[in-house]
């Protein structure tokens, strides 16, 4: 074909373990949307288009043929035109800000005549194959200043576009890719900080009412928790013992004393000594500093003075910067609040009709939860609902093992790729899909604030479908062509 | 430098896979919790899902002593209308089905939709229509309801009246309030409760026991099914029917005869204590407390100023006045005051308190037979200071009064006999204690106190409890606490109607009194119910002196003298001596009771009755006035 520039043959085969999940996957999607939208009183006559499950077959037959399509065109084709469908895709975004209708309080459908659109959707794959291109442009090095900002815009810029449509959930999922960034060099203490951010977040709000002397319960757990991760940084990045042993040391007998201190009845201001502790750790670390002139030491004083101003201020972005209904989501998210018939509605609902599963299911078709409509969106975003009332704790764990084993062969496969282009584009597809998992399961469960994406190959839905499949089946066809080392 | 990253990062695969792992393990442990150790959820499941609809047992029916039919329920039916569910509608077979026009149809529809008129509105749900079918119109609707989807029939059933006398006495129901709900967990919002006479004190036999249906909702509400097919379900049990004592054609002489009069006529079958007739006047007819028209019937019932609402023979206290002179007489001689032949002197008076109180012509000195049946004052005012005042017998004159409250109480006065029926009052029979309070010494004597030797002052009655004494008189010293209902369909009445109340008085003393009591009749101050020679008529009136008005017009007796039958207590508001007007209706009474009609000898005095008005006049504001009054503080 035209498009045979480079080295490749079609020799290979395809990956077929990952075909049949993917199979297997539809297969149990669409009994999960056929028993959501199953309706007791009057089941609707097969091939009904207005019947939800009908119209879900209609998508998996053409997801089906779309993925035979796929695994027909040159491998070459899409490393050739990544930017290509980068621009158009930014384009469609741009265009879609301006014209979308607003459905269901979003605008990111593009309507022409009788299609609905989401160009959101099909970014994802888009923004996998730009980073694959310039990861593979030649002489690319992820940590010079010009290549991660360009990096960094390829993913910000459509999560900003698809911000403006009220879609912040997939804005979120582009942003899975820094994964990519970090299997592709991306140090790993950035990833650290950011991990941190989110545990300190937690922590600090969620035990933010009780208070401890000069500081909430929160705050004080999380100036612990700086000092534990200020040792690990001191570990992986010092390497001597001494160190962290001190690092620990210290504020552990600044606690002892208190303790013994307590103990003749004088009354304590834990967030006092808290803080006493960690002043102790950061004047030590610049000692250490002053006396070795190593910058490495410099660096895990901001880290440790950076975490204590975020905690400090997370709690004036939590109240003045959020909206409402986001403080609310994670609030309920955290165990905060218990609010059933409000925003907690979606989440105690289906808690209840998971919980309600048991360990073997009320059996298929037998929900009663779902079945009577009491868990929202539930063939689209809360569909795992469905599989955990209906297949009960056994039936969800096997989809979630199901889940682990494909992202695992993903990986794998991932790794085997002979080219950056491949490898590259392989983990943007680790990403999607493990962020998708993550997010949509944990919302479900109760873990995770509501976010609302969807749970791939099993909520109900055409353009989300065609998104994974594209995503997938792009993959394995570079999969299919992959050099032979 | 292609796979320069490929080799340098390699170990990174590890953790981006330890990353899934461990989000995949973290949310199988989060389902473990949900779905096996924590079993609240199931039950949360189920309150969500289950609708436990109720299903309403008939109420039970009333009879009255001989089978008469009085109150029964009449099925009703209502058109819901589920509006989701109504497609393909013909909305004019449904009018003419309906015998209604399109514009009636239109507002109907309106009124349903409306939610100020209709909180509960829902297109998923069914909703009422239209009320009270008849059952043509229903047979009518049911022939063709598959013709029209979304419409059901929901059965109900409405209270109805056979008679459109005693509404007081049987009284209605009506939805339950907060203070019900809150006390007793069987009733729900929505559902009907008797709210007084008969309906109230046997709630709980009329009412029968509520079923359960249980059906599968969801969050809309829509039904989707039954539950298991029904298994679960439990059928209501009917309420129980009930036999009344009273005697309707009796209740609804007693009503006619004291139309435009206030007051009250209670008879009692002394043998049993059988209430067979008890009449409150002004009374109203049942009917008007039931269907769409309660809310404006209730409200001009509760405004009109003769109060129809208050049941007068229980709730009603009035001093007894001469009534009370019987009781008064069996006491001092059970206490051995007074014997048979003692006499008391009288000069139109009670001489050693100058002549008061007052007394009318008759001879002088009397015994207690005379004096009974020329209702001499002095004799009894004499009797009550010689029993107060004998230091023999008692201790001091608070010993002696306790004594006398004793016995009153032992023959139902001065407390609550226990009918069944609701909102009793007490009456009063003051005690030692009272008296100390009130005169504000310890050593008060009966002069101060007299005039409740002749039934006035501080002693007040329940028509009930005047009858009640009838009966004690006509059973020579004992009663049986006096009910209306007689039997209970399916369960025995409850012993406290069955049990014998003593007086403590012996059968000798009451033989003396009830000798009085027929003088009285024979050739006393009751001739007028004379109702010899068929019946032997014990009596006597009473002429209650009454702040507010005209005397109360008192009459109490019993028949025949031998083997009573039958005990009565009128009383006419304002009628002033006992023998103008309780007297009469007394005897055309009595002659309904042992005749069953009134002879054309007593015609005339029926018609004399029954167009008496005596009705006190009230002073009402002129609803104008009182517009105005409001508007004028309004712009104040």
């Amino acid at each position: 074909m035209y498009f045979n520039s480079k080295e490749i043959t079609d020799k290979g085969q395809v990956d077929w373990l990952t075909v049949l999940m993917y199979v297997v996957f539809l297969i149990l999607g669409w009994l999960s949307v056929y028993a959501a939208s199953y309706d007791i009183e009057n089941a609707v006559s097969w091939f009904d288009l207005s019947d939800r499950a009908t119209m879900q077959l209609v998508w998996i037959g053409t997801s089906l043929m779309l993925a035979f399509a796929l695994l027909k065109i040159d491998a070459g084709f899409y490393e050739t035109y990544a930017f290509v469908f980068y621009l158009t895709g930014i384009f469609l975004l741009i265009v879609t800000c301006l014209v979308a209708p607003e459905i269901n309080g979003s605008r990111s459908w593009l309507v022409v005549g009788p299609v609905r659109l989401q160009p959101a959707e099909f970014m994802k794959f888009i923004i996998a194959l730009a980073l694959a291109k310039v990861f593979s442009l030649y002489d690319f090095h992820l940590m010079q200043w010009k290549n991660l900002i360009l990096t960094l815009s390829i993913i910000v810029f459509p999560a900003f576009l698809v911000v403006l449509q009220s879609e912040t959930g997939t804005a979120l999922v582009y942003l899975s890719f820094l994964l990519v960034l970090y299997r592709e060099g991306l140090p790993g203490g950035i990833l650290f900080v950011f991990i941190a951010a989110i545990v300190y977040f937690v922590f600090g709000l969620k035990f933010s009412d009780t208070q401890l002397g000069l500081f909430s319960l929160g705050e004080f757990i999380t100036l612990i928790l700086i000092i534990l991760f200020t040792a690990v940084l001191v570990r992986n990045y010092v390497k001597r013992k001494e160190v962290v042993f001190m690092i620990l040391g210290m504020p552990a007998s600044v606690f002892l004393i208190a303790f013994l201190v307590s103990l003749f009845g004088i009354t304590i201001n834990w967030g006092l000594i808290a803080l006493v502790a960690l002043i102790s750790v950061i004047v030590y670390l610049l000692l250490l500093f002053f006396s070795y002139r190593k910058r490495i030491y410099i660096y895990i004083v901001a880290f440790v003075i950076g975490s204590f101003a975020f905690l400090e201020s997370t709690e004036y972005v939590f109240n003045d910067v959020l909206q409402p209904h986001q403080r609310i989501r994670i609030e309920v998210a955290l165990g905060m609040k218990q609010d059933l018939q409000g925003a907690g509605y979606h989440v105690g609902q289906s808690k209840i009709a998971i919980g309600s599963g048991g360990f073997s299911g009320k059996g298929f078709l037998n929900g009663t939860q779902t079945k009577l409509k009491y868990v929202p969106e539930q063939d689209t975003d809360f569909i795992f609902c469905t599989i955990g009332e209906e297949a009960g704790f056994v039936g969800s764990s096997i989809v979630l093992i199901l889940y682990l084993c494909f992202i695992l062969r993903l990986i794998y496969l991932a790794e085997r790729q002979t080219t950056t282009f491949g490898r590259v584009y392989g983990y943007g597809v680790v990403s999607v899909f493990l962020f998708h998992l993550m997010i949509n399961i944990g919302m479900v469960i109760g873990l995770m604030p509501v976010i609302g994406i969807p749970l791939p190959f099993f909520s109900y839905g055409g353009s989300s479908l065609w998104g994974f499949t594209l995503l997938l089946f792009i993959f394995l066809r570079l999969d299919k062509s992959r050099r032979k080392e | 430098m292609e796979y320069n990253s490929k080799t340098t990062y390699a170990k990174r695969k590890y953790i981006i896979a330890f990353i899934a792992a461990a989000v995949v393990v973290v949310y199988i442990l989060q389902l473990f919790y949900l779905q096996i150790l924590s079993p609240e959820y199931r039950e949360f499941a189920d309150s969500n899902a289950f609708l436990r609809k109720t299903l309403y047992p008939a109420r039970g029916s009333i009879y009255d002593r001989n089978g008469n039919l009085l109150v029964y329920n009449q099925p009703t039916y209502d058109v819901m209308m589920v509006v989701r569910e109504m497609n393909k509608f013909d909305t004019l077979d449904f009018c003419n089905t309906l015998n209604i026009d399109k514009a009636t149809y239109l507002k109907l529809e309106a009124d349903m939709k409306d939610r100020r008129k209709n909180p509960g509105y829902s297109s998923y749900t069914p909703q009422l229509f239209m009320s009270q079918l008849t059952v043509e119109q229903y047979g009518l609707l049911q022939e063709k309801l598959y013709k029209f989807p979304g419409i059901y029939v929901q059965n109900r059933t409405r209270r109805q009246y056979k008679y459109p006398n005693m509404g007081v006495i049987l009284g209605y129901i009506a939805e339950v309030d907060k203070n019900v709900l809150d006390a007793d967990p069987y009733y729900v919002r929505g559902d009907y409760i008797g709210k007084s006479g008969i309906e109230s004190s046997h709630e709980a036999d009329l009412r029968g026991e509520k079923g359960v249906e249980i059906w599968l909702r969801d969050a809309r509400g829509r039904l989707q099914g039954r539950y298991k097919d029904g298994a679960e379900d439990k059928a209501p049990v009917s309420g129980r029917d009930l036999t009344l004592s009273i005697d309707i054609d009796l209740q609804a002489y007693g009503e006619y005869l004291m139309q435009n009069k206030i007051g009250s006529i209670v008879m009692i079958e002394p043998q049993t204590g059988e209430i067979v007739c008890i009449v409150s006047s002004p009374s109203y007819d049942p009917a008007l407390l039931t269907g769409k028209d309660f809310g404006s019937n209730y409200l001009s019932l509760e405004r009109d100023p003769y109060k129809p609402l208050i049941n007068r023979a229980v709730a009603g206290m009035y001093p007894p006045g001469s009534t009370f002179k019987p009781s008064q007489g069996a006491v001092f001689m059970k206490e051995g005051i007074i014997t048979a032949d003692t006499r008391y002197s009288c000069f139109h008076g009670y001489p050693p308190l100058g002549g008061h109180p007052a007394c009318h012509s008759h001879a002088s000195p009397l015994s207690v037979v005379p004096a009974l049946a020329t209702s001499c004052n002095s004799f009894f005012c004499y009797g009550l200071n010689a029993m107060l005042s004998n230091r023999e017998k008692y201790a001091d004159v608070n010993a002696a009064f306790d004594v006398w409250r004793n016995y009153l109480g032992k023959m139902g006065y001065g407390d609550r006999l226990g009918v069944d029926l609701p909102s009793e009052k007490k009456g009063f029979i003051p005690n030692s204690k009272f008296y100390t309070k009130v005169l504000k010494r310890k050593n008060w004597n009966a002069h101060n106190i007299i005039s409740i030797a002749i039934g006035q002052g501080e002693i007040l009655a329940t028509p009930l409890q005047i009858a009640n004494f009838a009966a004690v008189a006509a059973n020579r010293g004992y009663y049986y606490v006096p009910h209306v209902v007689r039997e209970r369909k399916g369960t025995a009445l409850d012993t406290l109607y069955t049990r014998k109340h003593d007086s403590g008085i012996s059968p000798s003393v009451f033989e003396i009194i009830v000798q009085g009591m027929a003088n009285a009749v024979t050739g006393g101050t009751c001739r007028v119910a004379n109702l010899l020679p068929e019946i032997e008529v014990c009596g006597k009136t009473g002429t209650a002196q009454n702040p507010h008005g005209d005397d109360h017009s008192l009459f109490m007796g019993f028949a025949p003298k031998n083997n009573p039958r039958v005990a009565i207590a009128v009383i006419v508001e304002n009628g002033r001596f006992g023998a103008s007007n309780a007297v009469p209706i007394g005897r055309l009474m009595l002659q309904k009771f042992f005749n069953d009609s009134i002879p054309e000898t007593d015609k005339w005095l029926e018609t004399r009755i029954v167009n008496t008005t005596i009705l006190p006049h009230i002073y009402t504001r002129e609803l104008s006035s009182a517009k105005t009054d409001s508007l004028r503080n309004k712009n104040n």
